[in-house]
């Protein structure tokens, strides 16, 4: 059947002449790296044949019908108009197929459904448009948003050949990074609007609720990169906020924590170093297109009625202090970045967009003056273990 | 005039239409009925883990000291909503039956006061309903001045009638800016 | 009122009203019907063409032509128009039509009732469609209206909201005038179960109608109560909670997918006894299966919703109810399988579309039993693997049908027979063309893309180059469909017999009319009820 399938595909690429006969699709379903992923990819297999094997019989009975009882052929109707015996069989047999369909369907629903005795928490939270990953065990905490290559070359008109894109819309900033041979339970929210968290070698996807929690488990039984989507919509860069999830050796995994804690210590370092304006302004650029330009658009035009421009804006080209409060705290359905980008990343993108995009105020904010604003409030750390 | 559209018709025709439009009204009733009957099920089937809204009067329960499991609690913010929120707690080993009290710190982060709501939801929200609180933060809105600093207990109860299979459960406040809705 | 109407028919008697007012203030069956069919027929364009700037968009990866918000836009009023403004009004159309003639009545039993709701559909459509020029774009949440993104829709939300009551409140009223023509005005002798299975079905699909639109439209008036006036029924802050709109839409949603099929089913029913030169096989049970297929539509909802997060109780509940459907439906299968059985087949056009549907809709079946699977749906869920399956049970289903109902009653409404090489042209073209838009959708729904998104990694490139190329060869050709059209009102090629179909009189009662059918019949009723699946 899969070599029956990918003769047809062949087929069809070079009907259409376009040569693609070597490039990199797939047809199925994947087997996935989990037990509950192979469950579902056995499970999936199953129910296609048994509607491939009915579907052959259907439509053979309706060809032979058509090629053999046909006017042109001089067939004489027949008058029959119904056959109980008939259609009492044709009732049964059917109904007997589905209960077995749904035998080992509930088998792997309950698997699925268990997620106690889980080694490890991973708090997901969805944003417009990025998520957000707390380790609940350990404190580690971060937000993985669209890579920067990709997110140059997914703008409109940018002109550059998502192929040329490693991984394009499938590469993100931070990894989600998880030990191997381990159940981890994943608890999902949403901070904004409904998102839906998908990685299909996992097996599943969740929906993440606004206010709400919902939950799902995964043991991973092979290292390596694992690579998904939001699923579902939530606004205009719904297609842009991918997932990626990297499985090591639970010695690798332990020296990646290790590692988190000494950049966040570096980070602190570096928010508390001097930093000029134009340093700012030039590592602000990146940052802006990273976590503005989607809404305030890349030149900082806005949409008008939704998003407010930030070109001559009054707040920007105002007082330093209402604007850092508004990307702090957020407003409406501006997200608080306080929380989401570190003092030095904060510090650029208020400096830049008060020196760039045709603004010219010509004052800054020191990243040691936003790192005092977080400590002030971060010092007892929400996920801090016991 | 023709046969079927005499007035026998006619007023058969106006019963029957009489009828239709009641069902009509009827459905449009019943889609807002749905709200209620959501609660309901809600509580019978544990959808979305909703606990208790009100403080439940506090009863003794035997106390299952042989049985251990372990209570999380995670806090979120909705969107903007200008606070830090964490609890000083985040994990507890606990035994069903006995009552304990956790404490959560809020902040408002402004310059101006500030009106949140904390919304509860329990994984497994099977067991939601054995999660019993006698005094909750989340029962009512809470009233920030400007940077004010609380912190607020929570105290509860698991049933000791919790099925053996639960051996974790997650309790998550999400707190909500209700500032503007309530000027 | 009775003295109203009795004047109105009066004056009626002299023929039709000259000139535009005759469309305006018709309360003709015939008219209204003519009005609905070539209103979606239009929508069917407009919608297509929203499908096809999305097809563009999805020709090759990166972004060429729109923003991701206009995309959005486009994915939710193409839904929209399609399902408000093409399937539904065709169906009523056809229903306008052919419901009195095959009943043996005069006209539908509320002819100002029958106006009022197609004025208002059109109103309903323009609005929704103005709301595409409104400050902050077009609806862009989905045709689903999810909160809270619905919420963040700008200055045309509350005018989507609107739209969608008007389009609701046509729908409804166009119902209760079918249930009322059907139950008060069946010509003497014509029993329930004498009706043409086109009747039956459309019994069935306009009670889902008055069931479930309402809940509908309480649905969306507490989204815009939850938006202006401070209520919280899906706002968490409030108490309420975004998930129980969910519940809600699919307690309509579902009975709506399904009232877009059942009367498919009906005019597939009704068009290969005729071509097959026998009676139905298993008419009785034909009706029953539409009546469980109705009844189960009500309790299947949250099988759209494996994925929200459900105890285990509920999602094996929707599981295990979901998988019955495939039982009424094999059933309906099996008997336009029978009724080919061993008959006198030939293959004019309204045969092929109607087989077609036969084979593609059953495809689009065995999807859908797929997806029943909850654990699988974990992964199948707004992937594009949904896309096809649902894109399977419309275009081919739905609108094929609908294509096949136009062939074969064209020659009654016009008295001219269409073009049947091009119709045949029109046909392959649709046939094959269909296919390469929709079947690679599986493989990319199956290998990881989501719905709804402007852009894809480069992986899905080959599938949707292919699939865009198809959806340009269908759309185009359907062009072929508007051309015949007009060609047959024009006189075709030349005049079509009363029947039309050879002994098609045996099979139901519009064929024993003149053609083109006069524009009052049966203002006294017929006396002889064909019956042959009685006999």
């Amino acid at each position: 059947m899969k070599k029956a399938r990918q003769l047809f595909a062949g087929l069809a690429l070079s009907i259409f002449g376009l040569g693609l006969a070597h490039a990199d699709y797939t047809l199925n379903l994947t087997e996935g790296v989990t037990k509950v992923s192979k469950d579902v990819h056995d499970l999936h297999m199953l129910i296609l044949w048994i509607c491939v094997f009915v579907g052959i019989g259907v439509f053979c009975t309706m060809f032979y019908s058509i090629y053999h009882h046909r006017k042109s052929k001089g067939h004489k109707a027949e008058q029959f108009h119904h056959n109980t015996t008939v259609e009492i069989i044709w009732t049964i047999i059917p109904t007997a197929i589905l209960i077995g369909m749904a035998i080992p369907a509930t088998k792997t629903m309950l698997e699925m459904d268990d997620v106690q005795d889980a080694d490890m928490s991973i708090k997901v939270t969805g944003w417009q448009w990025k998520w957000e990953y707390d380790y609940l065990d350990n404190g580690i905490h971060f937000f993985s948003s669209l890579d920067e290559a990709s997110n140059k070359a997914r703008q409109k008109g940018s002109g550059i050949d998502p192929k040329t894109v490693p991984h394009y819309l499938l590469n993100v900033d931070h990894p989600l990074v998880v030990p191997i041979r381990t159940k981890i339970r994943f608890l999902f929210t949403a901070a904004d609007v409904i998102h839906s968290w998908w990685v299909p070698d996992l097996g599943w996807k969740k929906d993440a609720n606004p206010g709400f929690i919902n939950d799902a488990w995964t043991y991973i039984e092979k290292p390596g990169t694992y690579r998904g989507q939001c699923a579902e919509l939530c606004g205009k860069d719904h297609g842009f906020m991918p997932i990626v999830v990297i499985a090591m050796e639970k010695e690798d995994y332990k020296q990646w924590v290790e590692q988190q804690k000494e950049a966040a210590a570096a980070e602190a370092n570096a928010a508390e170093k001097s930093w000029t304006q134009e340093e700012l302004v030039a590592k602000g650029e990146t940052i802006y297109a990273n976590n503005c330009a989607s809404c305030h658009m890349p030149d900082g035009s806005g949409m008008p009625g939704t998003f407010p421009a930030i070109k001559g804006s009054p707040i920007v080209t105002g007082d330093i202090k209402q604007q850092i409060e508004i990307m702090f705290n957020g407003k409406g359905m501006m997200p608080a970045f306080g929380q989401m980008l570190n003092a030095v990343d904060f510090a650029a993108v208020a400096t830049f967009i008060r020196n760039g995009l045709g603004n010219s105020v010509g004052d800054m904010v020191q990243p040691s003056e936003i790192a005092a604003m977080q400590n002030a409030t971060a010092a007892n750390d929400d996920t801090d273990e016991e | 005039m023709t046969a079927h559209n005499n007035d026998d018709v006619q007023q058969k025709n106006r019963n029957l239409v009489r009828k239709l439009v009641l069902i009509v009204v009827a459905m449009f009733g019943f889609g807002y009925a749905l709200v209620p009957l959501y609660d309901v099920l809600c509580d019978v089937t544990g959808l979305n883990g909703k606990t208790n809204e009100t403080a439940v009067a506090e009863t003794q329960y035997p106390v299952d000291k042989n049985r251990e499991m372990t209570i999380e609690f995670v806090t979120s913010l909705n969107e903007s909503t200008p606070m830090t929120f964490y609890a000083v707690t985040p994990k507890l080993k606990i035994h069903p039956g006995q009552y304990y009290t956790v404490n959560f710190i809020a902040e408002n982060k402004t310059d101006k006061p500030l009106v949140a709501q904390a919304i509860p939801s329990v994984s497994p929200g099977l067991a939601a309903e054995y999660l019993k609180k006698t005094e909750c933060f989340c029962f009512s809105q809470q009233t920030f001045a400007p940077h004010e600093k609380k912190t607020m207990p929570v105290r509860f109860v698991i049933d000791p009638k919790l099925p053996e299979r639960y051996k974790t459960i997650t309790l998550a406040y999400t707190f909500f800016d209700n500032t503007d809705r309530n000027q | 009122m009775s003295a109203v109407i009795a004047e109105h028919d009066e004056h009626h008697d002299h023929g039709p009203a000259k000139g535009i007012l005759r469309w305006i203030i018709t309360t003709n069956h015939k008219d209204i019907g003519t009005m609905y069919l070539v209103f979606s027929l239009i929508m069917f364009f407009v919608g297509g063409t929203m499908a096809l700037i999305i097809r563009a968009e999805l020709f090759e990866p990166g972004l060429q032509f729109v923003d991701p918000q206009f995309f959005n836009s486009m994915t939710t009023m193409h839904a929209l128009v399609m399902v408000f403004g093409a399937v539904m009004p065709a169906f009523v159309g056809l229903a306008n039509w052919m419901i009195p003639m095959m009943i043996g009545a005069p006209d539908m039993a509320l002819p100002r009732m029958n106006n009022m709701s197609f004025w208002m559909l059109v109103a309903g459509i323009l609005l929704m469609a103005s709301t595409l020029f409104m400050e902050g774009g077009g609806p862009a949440a989905g045709w689903t209206f999810y909160p809270p993104l619905v919420l963040q829709t700008g200055k045309a939300f509350p005018f989507a909201i609107f739209a969608v009551h008007l389009l609701g409140i046509s729908s409804i009223m166009g119902a209760i005038n079918i249930i009322a023509t059907i139950f008060n005005m069946r010509a003497p002798g014509m029993g329930m179960m004498k009706m043409p299975l086109f009747v039956w079905t459309w019994l069935i699909t306009a009670f889902l109608l008055i069931a479930v639109m309402p809940v509908f439209a309480g649905a969306v008036t507490m989204l815009l109560t939850d938006r202006f006036f401070d209520t919280s029924f899906f706002d968490a802050a409030g108490g309420g909670d975004p998930v129980l709109y969910q519940h809600i839409f699919w307690f309509f949603g579902h009975p709506e997918v399904y009232i877009m099929i059942l009367p498919t089913f009906g005019v597939v029913s009704t068009i290969i006894p005729v071509f097959a030169r026998k009676p139905l096989f298993g008419y009785t049970s034909m009706v029953w299966a539409t009546g469980f297929i109705a009844f189960l539509s009500f309790i299947v909802w949250a099988h759209h919703m494996f994925t929200v997060g459900m105890p285990i109780a509920g999602e094996l509940y929707f599981m295990y109810a979901t998988i019955l459907i495939a039982i009424p439906t094999g059933v309906k299968i099996f008997n336009w399988t029978a009724t080919m059985w061993k008959g006198s087949m030939t293959f004019e056009t309204p045969m092929l579309f109607s087989i077609a549907f036969v084979v593609l809709f059953t495809i689009g079946g065995f999807t859908g039993l797929m997806m029943s699977i909850a654990p699988s749906d974990l992964q199948y869920h707004d992937s594009y693997f949904i896309v096809a399956h649902f894109h399977y049970t419309l275009v081919p289903a739905s609108i094929f049908v609908l294509m096949a109902a136009g062939y074969f009653w064209l020659p009654k409404w016009t008295g001219n027979m269409y073009n049947e090489r091009i119709a045949r042209l029109h046909f392959w073209l649709s046939a094959i063309s269909i296919n390469i838009l929709f079947f690679p959708q599986h493989f990319l729904g199956l290998a990881g893309m989501p719905r709804r998104i402007p852009d894809y990694a480069v992986q899905f490139a080959d599938w949707n180059m292919i699939s865009s190329i198809g959806a340009f060869i269908y759309g185009f050709s359907q062009l072929l469909f508007v051309y015949i059209v007009i060609d047959t009102i024009r006189g075709g090629t030349g005049k079509a017999t009363d029947e039309v179909w050879e002994d098609a009189s045996k099979h139901s009662l519009e064929w024993t009319l003149p053609s083109p059918a006069p524009y009052h019949t049966f203002t006294t009723p017929p006396t002889k009820i064909p019956s042959e699946h009685l006999d």
